[in-house]
C-alpha cells in the first residue's frame, strides 16, 4: 500500500504545531498502525529528519499508552486501541490525518505525545482501596454477588488511555473517572472510601480543567474497552449519594 | 452542601437538571391549559381567571399564581446561569479543534446551547406580549386572554416567533429530559430505551400541543 500521511508535528509544548505531509510506500495490510508509523520513522531517520514522536508500550491493547486521533476518530475507525488497529482498515492510496489527543488538561509534549498525568492525579485522589499489606487474603473472605462482580469487572477494563477525553467535544474525563469509581465503589473492598472516593476524584477531575458531560456519547463510542455511557449516570448517582451522606 | 453542589461541575449540572425538570413540568401543565382555547372564549377566560383564584380561600387572590411565578423565575435564572458557567468550562477544556472534523452528535444534542438562548429570548417576548402586554399587537386587554391570543397569532411575526421557539423547545426537551435523567443518576443500560422514548414523546406532545394553537388561529378554527 502507498499512503499519504498528514501528521501533527510540534517541537515541544510551547512551540506552535502544524500538519506535515509524508508519503509512505510498501505498507502491508497486516501491519499494525504503529508499525506503519515505525516505517515512516525509519525513513525519516535515514533522511536525517526528526522522527515522529508517539506514545506506545505494550502494543497488545492493554496498557493504554497509544493515543492517536486518526481521521478524526480517537484510536481510528475500529473500536480498538491504536496499536491493535491494522492497515487492512485502510485502502491503498488513502490520505490519513493523524493528530494528538486534544484537551487543555492533556497538553502536547511533542508531536503526537500528550501529557496524561492529570489521570494519575485523579487516581491518586481516590482510585485505591485501603487494604492490609502482606500475604494475599483468602479469596472467599469477602463474598461479592455475581452482578456486582460483573459490574466491577466491566469498569475495571478501563486502561486509562484517554480516548474518551479526546473524543468528547467538551474534553470531559467523566467516562474514565466513572469507570474507576464504579469499579471500586460496587465492591466490598471499596466500601470504606465509597463516599470520599467519588467526591475527591470528581473534585480532582474538575480542578484538572476537564469539561463537563453533555451526554453526546462520543466517549463511549471511542472507548476501546467498551465502557458504556450509563457508567456516567452511575457515577452521578454515587456522587449525589455521597454529598448527602458525608455531611451527616 | 450548597457549596459542594454549586462548586462542582456535577452539582451545577444537577441544578440544571432539576430546574429544567421544574420548567418541563410547568410546560406540560401550561400546554394542557392552552388547549382550552378550543372550547371557546368563555371557558378559556374562566380558566385564566381561576389561575388567579386558585388556592382560595386558604390563599389570598393571586397568591398561588405568584408562588408559581417566583419558582419559575428562580428555575429560569438558575438554569441559565449554570448552563452559561458549564458551557464556559466545556469550551475552555477543549480549545484546539481537530483538523479532521466530523459532526457526530445528534442535531438536538448539538443545538442545546443555541436552542436554550432562543428559548430564553422567547420567554422574555412571551411575557411582554401576553402577560404584561408591553409589546402586544392591537390593544392588550387584561382579563381577556382569549382575545389577546387571537391578536398575537393574527400577526405573521407572532406566529413565526412562537413556532420557531416551540420547535426549539421540542429539540431542547428531547435531549434535555434524557440528559437530566442521566445527570440525576437514573440512567442505566436497561433503562435507556424507556428514558429515550419518554423524552421523544414529551418533546413531540409539547411541540404539537403548543403549536396547534397558532395554527388554529391562522386557519380560522379559533377566532
Ligand atoms: C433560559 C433559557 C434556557 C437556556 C439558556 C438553556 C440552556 C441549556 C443548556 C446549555 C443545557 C445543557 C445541554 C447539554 O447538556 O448538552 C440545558 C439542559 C436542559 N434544559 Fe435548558 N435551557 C433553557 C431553557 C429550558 C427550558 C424552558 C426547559 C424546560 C423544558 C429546559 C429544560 C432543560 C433540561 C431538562 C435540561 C437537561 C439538564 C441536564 O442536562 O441534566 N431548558 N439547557
Ligand atoms: S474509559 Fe475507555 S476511552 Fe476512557 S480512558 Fe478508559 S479505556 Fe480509555
Ligand atoms: S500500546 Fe499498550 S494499549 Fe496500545
Amino acid at each position: 500500500m502507498k499512503l499519504t500521511l498528514r501528521v501533527w508535528r510540534q517541537k515541544n509544548a510551547d512551540a506552535p504545531g502544524t500538519m506535515s505531509t509524508y508519503e509512505v510506500d510498501g505498507i502491508s495490510q497486516d501491519m499494525s498502525f504503529l508499525e506503519m508509523l515505525d516505517t515512516l520513522n525509519e525513513e525519516l531517520i535515514l533522511a536525517g529528519d526528526d522522527p515522529v514522536a508517539f506514545d506506545h508500550d505494550c502494543r497488545e491493547g492493554i496498557c493504554g499508552a497509544c493515543s492517536l486521533v486518526i481521521n478524526g476518530d480517537a484510536h481510528g475507525p475500529e473500536r480498538t486501541t491504536t496499536c491493535q488497529l491494522h492497515m487492512r482498515s485502510f485502502e491503498d492510496g488513502d490520505t490519513i490525518d493523524i493528530e494528538p489527543w486534544r484537551a487543555s488538561a492533556f497538553p502536547v509534549v511533542k508531536d503526537l505525545v500528550v501529557d496524561r498525568s492529570a489521570f494519575d492525579r485523579i487516581i491518586q485522589a481516590g482510585g485505591y482501596i485501603s487494604a492490609p499489606t502482606g500475604t494475599a487474603p483468602e479469596a472467599h473472605a469477602a463474598p461479592v454477588p455475581k452482578p456486582d462482580a460483573d459490574f466491577a469487572f466491566e469498569h475495571a477494563e478501563c486502561i486509562g488511555c484517554g480516548a474518551c477525553v479526546a473524543a468528547c467535544p467538551n474534553g470531559s474525563a467523566m467516562l474514565f473517572t466513572s469507570a474507576k469509581i464504579n469499579h471500586l465503589n460496587v465492591l466490598p473492598q471499596g466500601a470504606p472510601e465509597r463516599e470520599t472516593r467519588v467526591l475527591d476524584m470528581v473534585g480532582q477531575m474538575d480542578s484538572e480543567g476537564f469539561g463537563g458531560c453533555t451526554l453526546t456519547g462520543e466517549c463511549a463510542t471511542a472507548c476501546p474497552k467498551g465502557i458504556p455511557l450509563p457508567s456516567i449516570s452511575a457515577m452521578n448517582k454515587e456522587w449525589l449519594r455521597a454529598t448527602r451522606k458525608v455531611r451527616r | 452542601m450548597t457549596r459542594t453542589l454549586w462548586d462542582s461541575s456535577l452539582g451545577k449540572k444537577t441544578v440544571m437538571a432539576v430546574s429544567g425538570l421544574i420548567m418541563l413540568l410547568y410546560l406540560v401543565v401550561h400546554m394542557i391549559g392552552n388547549l382550552k382555547i378550543f372550547f371557546g372564549s368563555g371557558e378559556f377566560n374562566h380558566y385564566a381567571h381561576w389561575l388567579r383564584t386558585m388556592g382560595e380561600p386558604f390563599l389570598h387572590y393571586e397568591w398561588a399564581l405568584w408562588i408559581v411565578r417566583v419558582v419559575l423565575v428562580a428555575a429560569v435564572v438558575l438554569h441559565a446561569v449554570s448552563a452559561y458557567q458549564l458551557s464556559r468550562r466545556d469550551i475552555r477544556a477543549r480549545p484546539a479543534k481537530y483538523v479532521h472534523r466530523k459532526p457526530r452528535a445528534s442535531y438536538a444534542t448539538r443545538t442545546m446551547r443555541w436552542g436554550g438562548i432562543i428559548l430564553g429570548l422567547f420567554i422574555v417576548w412571551h411575557i411582554l406580549d401576553l402577560t404584561t402586554g408591553t409589546v402586544h399587537p392591537g390593544g392588550f386587554q387584561s382579563g381577556h386572554p382569549y382575545q389577546n391570543v387571537i391578536d398575537t397569532f393574527s400577526t405573521w411575526y407572532g406566529n413565526t416567533i412562537y413556532i420557531v421557539a416551540m420547535l426549539a423547545l421540542g429539540l431542547h426537551v428531547q435531549h434535555g429530559f434524557w440528559s437530566a435523567a442521566q445527570t440525576l443518576g437514573a440512567g442505566s443500560a436497561t433503562r435507556d430505551r424507556v428514558l429515550k422514548t419518554i423524552a421523544n414523546a414529551l418533546a413531540a406532545v409539547l411541540t404539537l400541543g403548543f403549536i396547534c394553537v397558532p395554527v388554529a388561529v391562522m386557519t380560522g378554527v379559533v377566532s
